[in-house]
């Protein structure tokens, strides 16, 4: 162990990044989450991640807390203090402490020097034997261990007592056996590094108050609630990580909130046998007049594309909510990716292109959720929610969820048996006003009127069989009139401006977000100057057009290998793609920002563009 | 083909149903199937079982998936809503469109290439879920729309109009049905309509999974020596078990039948199914004997036709996942948004 030279201490106040390496299933999520959340009872932002392994038991698995005093959501990389609890693992979680970082670990059983290094700081606890002395049951053993570690960091790292143990009230609330375990192994870990460890370290969280109103949730769920929230009556899913936790979420959220006076469900939730039947599921509730949606990721989108592209020219509402992974099948189930935007954005046969909304923190995911299904309703025709494993399965902290009760659905064109009796015509496929979208109505309206049969292309305005060339191109030229339509009901894209006056310019969407924001502020701060624009569906509207050419380079950053946002902007937009420099990360990891700074740094001195130095003038 | 609309004068003299419609407001656009086609027979079926039962024709909502059988509901019910979904996927859309509104009529019209083949699994999983429904497969062992092809329920051994035998076994939707607990099953011959109409008519009033295989001979690439789904070879194989009548709570229909056993069997909406029984031990509740009562008979190359199975106390999906009585697709804000307040506590939860 470091006995001879003392190694550095990295000292840092409510900025820092705790790393747990775990065993998956040894019940060390729940202990994790509640160091989480007591740190964000402290007043200071957090943000937790987990890094986990497509197995339900044994193999690593690691959990991440940046706490970050500025609100730094995003993945910052590096980690400060390793608590190192699984052996498996070990090498490669000590090898990745900062030097000058601290080590927590189990020391019942001695290790050899050669396990450690010199430039960290090692901290040894026995929990192992602590556990021993205090339980006869190896569950209980198993589990409080994970108990006492959050025990002794709380007593490390300063944290505040009361918070943690109000937590675990709140947790228990009604098991008054586990509640008193819990705060009892809670109190073995504080007393142990009170007593044998100096406390607190130089890495330490104080008390601010920095979190406002805010929420600790997963996308996932934000998104089933907006579902709840939006309507969706009828919830068609095949398990796939990791999206099953939206329908899980759904069916909860149901059972309390959607129940009548007889206790009868007004929902209607189904496990498919595939992704084949819960897209056909959704479609034929969405042509039958309900709201429904279904949850997926890449190989369900795949699955989904004939329906899609049916759902697309037969012109049926359908909300998909893709939680994007890395892909294929075996692909990285567990890792997060952006990249099912091309296969989303264009999922069908024939020409088809869709409405995506780019949520950037579970708040939207509940806001466009619901807007999804106004969108669907509006513009008759498939709307996805294009998430990710990032936003998706793990706890962010965002702003509260808000929902004006003054809001009506909308349900878009909608010929009621009132319209058709008072004898106003009926085209199913006829663009009345223009905005190409057309009358449906629901099937059993009216004994006579507005009857149709629905099919693919080969159709009239009035929905008669056809395969006649003037026919088709009406009715893909309408369609094509709907998608621009379509511009001016989604989500806008959001700006926002450099300091200074600027040539440079970055696209971004979606779970980049938080670690965009922080790379902002480092750039600006090293006088890289760059103006924002987070794009937040596409199609695209005008004001993306806009913004690119108002910059002569503009970053596109994206979490996939092959630049599918810039691609579907070279071609939805004919911008030249010398213009668009790409960005990406695709390790399966989140984007953090010391990558965006590096690149967009290293990328801007290569492009001739002299980063401004701060007070100077603009060269 | 189907520009062409039949004329809708109707003479004046014809008969009104008790819901007030005539058999012609029963019908819809001219078939463009081949002359003698056996799915044109039971699209007829299909207009005079709802006749008589006096369903409002826009109450019934036909989903098919792609094939000639799929074409058909555009042939009758020319009023209702009709959705000529995804190869094999019919089953999915029919099941979220009864999700979405439980008060229409659901018809599922589907062939041996569209639910035995492609949409196999789908079947399955309809069946087994009890979706409210009439599913018919007008099965004809061949794809038609692609000149001939073997479908999954081609006999062993049957040969093709070239001349080629079919070397696999044959699905048999019937047993399937029965093995997955559909809860109304019976088969039929396109060209016995006496025996199709009633039995159409037991599975439109039944309120659970009703699934009908009807033989349906194809003129064009199936219907000559050799094959087992020829006009001919059916109806010397046709073995039935039983002919239904079926007695709506409001009226009784008489059929002309035959003498022979009796058994009236009572529905839970307080209809009647009144069954002669040809065969004396055919007990059509009972799955399990049903189930070995066709593979006995299918072994001896025969077609065992009419009300294989049924349950008189069905349960369906609905049932299974106690929704509400309001259709889904009525339910608006008031019934489904929680609110702002409620929104507030969710919030607080998460803190």
């Amino acid at each position: 162990m470091n006995t001879n030279t003392s190694p550095k201490k990295i000292s840092a106040v409510n900025d820092f990044v705790v790393k747990f390496a775990n065993v998956n299933g040894s019940g060390s999520a729940s202990a994790n989450e509640m160091f989480a959340k007591s740190i964000l009872r402290m007043g200071v932002p957090v943000s937790p991640r987990n890094i986990f392994p497509s197995n339900i038991q044994g193999l690593p698995t690691w959990y991440e807390v940046r706490v970050t005093e500025k609100g730094y959501l995003g993945r910052r990389g590096g980690v400060d203090m390793m608590v190192a609890m699984n052996p498996q693992t070990w090498d490669k979680d000590i090898a990745e402490i900062a030097p000058g970082g601290y080590l927590l670990y189990d020391s019942t059983k001695a290790l050899p020097a050669s396990k450690f290094r010199d430039d960290i700081n090692v901290i040894g606890v026995p929990l192992t034997e602590i556990c021993n002395d205090t339980y006869s049951d190896p569950r209980e053993r198993q589990l409080f261990k994970n108990i006492i570690y959050v025990g002794v960091l709380s007593a490390l790292l300063g944290m505040d007592a009361e918070a943690i143990a109000e937590l675990i009230g709140e947790q228990y609330k009604s098991k008054e056996k586990l509640l008193k375990h819990n705060v009892h192994a809670l109190q073995l870990g504080r007393d142990y590094a009170m007593a044998k460890l100096t406390c607190p370290l130089p890495i330490r969280v104080e008390k601010r108050d920095n979190i406002g109103d805010m929420i600790l949730v997963e996308g996932n769920a934000a998104a089933a609630l907006g579902m709840v929230y939006g309507g969706a009556t009828v919830c068609a899913w095949y398990p796939i990580t990791p999206s099953s936790s939206v329908a899980e979420a759904f069916i909860n959220y149901c059972q309390k909130l959607r129940l009548d006076t007889t206790n009868k469900s007004k929902y209607a939730i189904v496990q498919a046998e595939d992704e084949i039947a819960s897209i056909g599921i959704v479609t034929g509730a969405g042509w039958n007049g309900a709201r429904a949606f279904t949850a997926t990721s890449g190989p369900g989108v795949s699955l989904m594309t004939e329906f899609i592209g049916l759902a697309y020219f037969a012109e049926i509402p359908v909300t998909i909510i893709n939680v994007q992974r890395g892909g294929p099948s075996t692909g990285m189930p567990t890792r997060t990716q952006q990249a099912d935007l091309i296969s989303s954005a264009y999922a069908g046969h024939g020409d088809t292109k869709h409405v995506l909304l780019f949520p950037e923190d579970p708040n939207e995911c509940f806001e466009f959720g619901a807007a999804c299904l106004d969108l669907a309703d509006r513009l008759q025709t498939p709307v996805f929610l294009m998430t990710d494993l990032d936003i998706g399965m793990n706890q962010r902290l965002c702003k509260p969820f808000k929902w004006d009760d003054a809001r009506e659905y909308d349900r878009g064109k909608v010929m009621t048996y009132e319209l058709l009796e008072s004898g106003k015509e009926f085209g199913r496929y006829l663009d009345v006003d223009g905005d190409g979208v057309p009358f449906r109505t629901y099937p059993g309206t009216h004994p006579t009127k507005g009857g149709y049969f629905t099919r693919g292309t080969t159709k009239d305005a009035y929905a008669r069989y056809s395969e006649a060339g003037p026919d088709y191109l009406y009715n893909v030229q309408r369609l094509l009139k709907k998608f621009n339509t379509a511009k001016k009901l989604v989500p806008q894209p959001i700006e926002r401006k450099a300091t200074q006056k600027t040539r440079l310019g970055a696209l971004y969407f979606g779970s980049t977000s938080p670690a965009m924001n922080e790379a902002y502020d480092a750039l600006e701060e090293q006088g890289t100057h760059v103006d924002l624009m987070r794009l937040r569906a596409f199609p695209f509207p005008d004001s993306v057009q806009a913004f690119v050419n108002a910059h002569d380079t503009v970053f596109v950053v994206e979490q996939n290998r092959d630049a599918q946002m810039r691609s579907m902007l070279v071609n939805e937009l004919g911008i030249n793609p010398a213009k668009l420099v790409p960005v990406l990360n695709y390790d399966g990891t989140p984007i953090t920002a010391r990558f965006i700074i590096k690149e967009v740094a290293e990328r801007a001195a290569g492009l001739n563009v002299v980063p401004l130095r701060k007070g100077k003038e603009a060269v | 083909m189907t520009y062409l609309t039949k004329p809708t004068l109707h003479h004046p003299t014809l008969v009104k149903n008790k819901a007030g419609y005539t058999r012609r407001d029963y019908e819809g656009k001219v078939s463009t199937l081949c002359a003698g086609c056996g799915h044109d027979s039971i699209s007829a079926a299909f207009i005079q079982a709802c006749w008589e039962l006096d369903i409002q024709p826009h109450r019934v909502a036909k989903l098919s998936g792609i094939g000639c059988s799929s074409k058909t509901p555009d042939y009758f019910l020319g009023n209702s809503h009709g959705f000529n979904t995804v190869h094999g996927r019919m089953p999915s859309v029919l099941t979220g469109a009864n999700l979405a509104n439980r008060e229409l009529i659901y018809l599922g019209v589907s062939g041996d290439g569209d639910s035995a083949s492609i949409g196999i699994g789908q079947f399955a999983h309809v069946m087994r879920r009890g979706v409210n429904m009439t599913y018919i497969v007008e099965n004809n062992g061949v794809y038609g729309l692609t000149k001939g092809q073997f479908s999954a329920t081609a006999d062993q051994g049957s040969k093709s109009k070239k001349g080629v035998a079919n070397t696999d076994s044959p699905v048999d939707m019937v047993a399937l049905a029965l093995q997955l607990g559909a809860t109304y099953v019976g088969r039929s011959f396109s060209g016995d309509k006496r025996q199709l109409v009633p039995l159409i008519k037991g599975a439109l009033a039944h309120q659970g999974a009703a699934f009908l295989d009807v033989v349906s001979p194809c003129v064009a690439f199936n219907n000559h020596a050799g094959s087992t789904k020829s006009y001919d070879y059916v109806r010397e194989h046709n073995e039935a078990v039983s002919r239904i009548d079926f007695i709506t709570t409001r009226s009784e229909i008489t059929v002309d039948y035959p003498e022979g056993e009796v058994v009236e069997v009572a529905q839970h909406d307080g209809s009647t199914l009144r069954l002669r029984k040809l065969h004396p031990e055919y007990d059509p509740t009972n799955r399990i004997s049903a189930m070995n009562y066709i593979q006995e008979h299918h072994a001896k190359g025969e077609v065992v036709t009419g009300l294989l199975y049924v349950d008189p106390q069905p349960e369906d999906l609905h049932t299974h996942l106690n929704t509400a009585e309001m259709p889904f697709n009525r339910m608006g804000k008031k019934e489904l948004c929680p609110g702002s307040a409620m929104l507030e506590r969710i919030n607080a939860s998460l803190r």
